[in-house]
């Protein structure tokens, strides 16, 4: 590959990443939290109506997992790409 | 040991040990000054950012919000959690790899203008500036509260205690007192947590006691809540919403991007030592801003339950002998008449934490059915099913005015634990009111000394000049901030709500456009960063006051409050937003300028980690 598509090519791959990811940290804040929390408040987990658990808690766990899912697969594009520091 | 001087000592240990760290951490030069010489390691940063980000809002305000606010509290929990996400993917690894010192000096040199960057220095100084007010009144309070002095003094207190390690320490010494502050502050806030947890659901990890029945009953705590408030008029804890949807999405929204754009957070990763330690450092800081705001929920819905079973004995939570909080499994499972004439604790009978607060102001109780017991209940709502039960039962009137401030730091009182723990919790108000302001003046500092005057005024300054500069900007900020604290321009809360809406609809569109966009010329930025601000500008003084002066509010001209799709003006920042980036991208069609070539390599050179050198000037 040359200097240029290489380039071309490892941005294209984070920003698909990116994509997905901000596509799920979408979902659980503003659509299980906020939008769809009426109707999934009527699933309960333990003593949590589940919309009032996504909104005050489940969102900030996933908000967690997914940076660090984003560290580990955007490490794994640099080295694909042979863009990573040394 | 008596309860003031028990806080004497654990507050004035924990002001020892940021000054030592201090003393040891001393900044010699202005790489240090500004980036802590750019080898705190990814952990350590996101401690220190944690505490940073967490201000006396945080600490003592969230938890009282979500305990007004219910469900409509999510707002906040996700609004300030999930812009980490941001910071983490869009902006954090690739300012790192630019190298610079500062936001302003990216925008300046992304956008190839001094006019970009002095527009961003004059935006990093407003929002920084109107942010540090609340943490100047925050520490005068809490210093009031717990050191017994006045308010005033409490600020001098807090301004020379920051002086010290700040201008000293500069970004080092900041680092390093703040990893102290985060420990005391973390300790202070679930310790008390876990004690009421335990005690109300047999649980004490907080996060999971909320979700579990009452000790010695099978009643979920959350539907006894929700239960009870209703029964006394409130709305629903666990439905209620802040405004419509559309107004909590966008008020989520605002505060999200809002996050990601303020200067003092997006500083802090410049001072990890490479690219991929910034992607971690993001996630770790979340980790540890989560163990307080995944506590909070609990703290508040627990201290909801508490304040409401305090004043009606049907709720069934009362004290034992030994004065501990407990569950009273028999009153709990029948359900009992909140309405009945003796549940309505008297007057005299009132517990000693209520005493004690009474004193503050920030609870009253005013007895308007003349029958010498306290009703606690919504009286201002329209239910009228509700407000028949209330007559019937000879209730003229909600007679109990709580401030929600009171919640966290009461906690500890209403729990009845011992001194050291309200010592502590004390001493963690001030960590995190002390651990922001800090950061707050490092950012404005460092944009007066490193943007303003080296960059724009005195290309020529030597490094020893400018690391004097810098000090002495602090020192100008410390006083400045001082005096708006000493002098604050009402309504504390709107301005904090200012600040988020200027970095959304100001510098965080600005900073991303600059990274994933080639094409977005200095002008369509500088256009797009001015409309996204007085688009947020306009609409928060129509309902505040122009330069929040109050009598200059003119919401009547743009059609009452919230008239804007019923947004209220801390969701706005959205709308901004919205408005930099399409001005930004019309501009860049219209008028159809190039981006320069050394700049869009500067650009391909940002988006790619290899080759980061250390945070030291190129």
């Amino acid at each position: 590959m040359t200097l240029d598509s290489n380039a071309k090519a490892y941005w294209s791959a984070t920003l698909r990443l990116l994509t997905i990811i901000l596509i799920v940290w979408a979902l659980v804040s503003y659509g299980a939290g906020i939008i769809f929390a009426p109707v999934l408040n009527n699933i309960h987990l333990g003593g949590y109506p589940l919309g009032f658990w996504f909104g005050q808690q489940g969102s900030v766990y996933t908000f967690i997992a997914l940076i660090f899912i984003y560290a580990k697969k955007m490490g794994e594009i640099d080295r694909k790409f042979g863009v990573q520091e040394d | 040991m008596e309860l003031q001087t028990t806080i004497y000592l654990v507050v004035g240990a924990s002001f020892a040990i940021y000054l030592i760290i201090a003393f040891l951490a001393r900044a010699a030069s202005t790489s240090e000054f500004y980036v802590a010489g750019g080898g705190v390691h990814p952990v350590t940063n996101g401690m220190a950012t944690a505490a940073d980000w967490m201000s006396a809002a945080s600490f003592i305000s969230m938890a009282g919000l979500l305990s007004s606010m219910g469900h409509g509290g999510a707002v906040f929990i996700m609004g300030w959690t999930g812009g980490y996400v941001l910071l983490a993917m869009l902006l954090a690894p690739y300012l790192r790899k630019f190298g610079k010192f500062t936001v302003p000096e990216f925008i300046g040199d992304r956008y190839y203008s001094q006019t970009a960057r002095t527009v961003a220095v004059v935006c990093l100084l407003i929002i920084c500036v109107v942010y540090i007010v609340g943490q100047m009144t925050g520490v005068g309070v809490t210093f009031a509260r717990f050191l017994n002095v006045s308010s005033e003094t409490g600020i001098y207190m807090g301004m020379a205690i920051v002086f010290a390690y700040a201008v000293f320490g500069g970004m080092k010494g900041i680092t390093y007192t703040q990893v102290a502050q985060y420990i005391v502050l973390i300790i202070a806030y679930t310790i008390p947590a876990v004690f009421i947890s335990f005690n109300l659901t047999g649980n004490p990890f907080p996060m999971l006691g909320l979700g579990s029945n009452l000790a010695g009953t099978d009643v979920s705590l959350l539907a006894k809540i929700d239960q009870v408030v209703t029964d006394l008029g409130f709305s629903q804890f666990t439905t209620t919403t802040a405004g419509s949807t559309l107004n909590m999405v966008f008020f989520t929204i605002s505060l999200m991007i809002g996050t990601a754009g303020l200067p003092h957070v997006i500083i802090r990763f410049f001072t990890v030592p490479k690219v991929a330690d910034a992607r971690y450092s993001a996630g770790w800081t979340l980790v540890f801003i989560a163990l307080l705001y995944t506590v909070a929920p609990a703290v508040g819905g627990m201290a909801r339950l508490n304040l409401v079973g305090t004043f009606n004995t049907n709720v069934g939570i009362t004290q034992s002998e030994t004065g501990a909080l407990t569950t009273n499994p028999a009153i709990i499972s029948a359900n009992a008449d909140l309405f009945a004439p003796e549940a309505s604790l008297l007057y005299e009978e009132r517990p000693d934490w209520v005493k004690r607060w009474e004193k503050t102001g920030l609870l009253k109780f005013e007895d308007k059915n003349g029958d010498g017991r306290i009703q606690y209940y919504n009286g201002a709502t329209k239910n009228p099913e509700f407000l028949a039960k209330a007559e019937a039962a000879g209730w003229k009137g909600n007679e109990l005015t709580v401030n929600n401030d009171i919640i966290v730091l009461a906690n500890p009182e209403i729990a009845q634990l011992p001194n050291w723990v309200i010592a502590l919790v004390a001493a963690g108000a001030v960590a995190a009111a002390l651990s922001t302001a800090a950061g707050l003046l490092l950012a404005i500092s460092s944009a007066i000394s490193h943007d303003l005057v080296k960059r724009v005024f005195k290309p020529d300054l030597s490094e020893k000049g400018e690391l004097m500069a810098g000090r002495i900007s602090m020192i100008a900020a410390i006083i400045l901030a001082g005096y708006l604290g000493l002098n604050p321009p009402g309504f504390a809360a709107a301005t904090v709500a200012l600040a988020f809406g200027l970095a959304a609809s100001s510098l965080f569109p600005a900073i991303m456009m600059g990274i994933f966009s080639k094409t977005i010329t200095d002008k369509a930025a500088i256009a797009g960063m001015i409309a996204g601000m007085v688009a947020t500008c306009f609409y928060v003084f129509a309902h505040h006051g122009i330069f929040f002066i109050r009598g200059t509010e003119y919401v009547e001209l743009i059609g009452g409050p919230n008239s804007f799709f019923g947004l209220t003006p801390a969701a706005f920042g959205t709308v901004g937003a919205m408005v930099n980036f399409a001005v930004a991208f019309l501009v860049t069609k219209v008028t159809g300028g190039r981006v320069p070539q050394h700049v869009q390599d500067m650009v391909e050179s940002v988006r790619v980690p290899r080759g980061a050198g250390s945070a030291i000037a190129h």
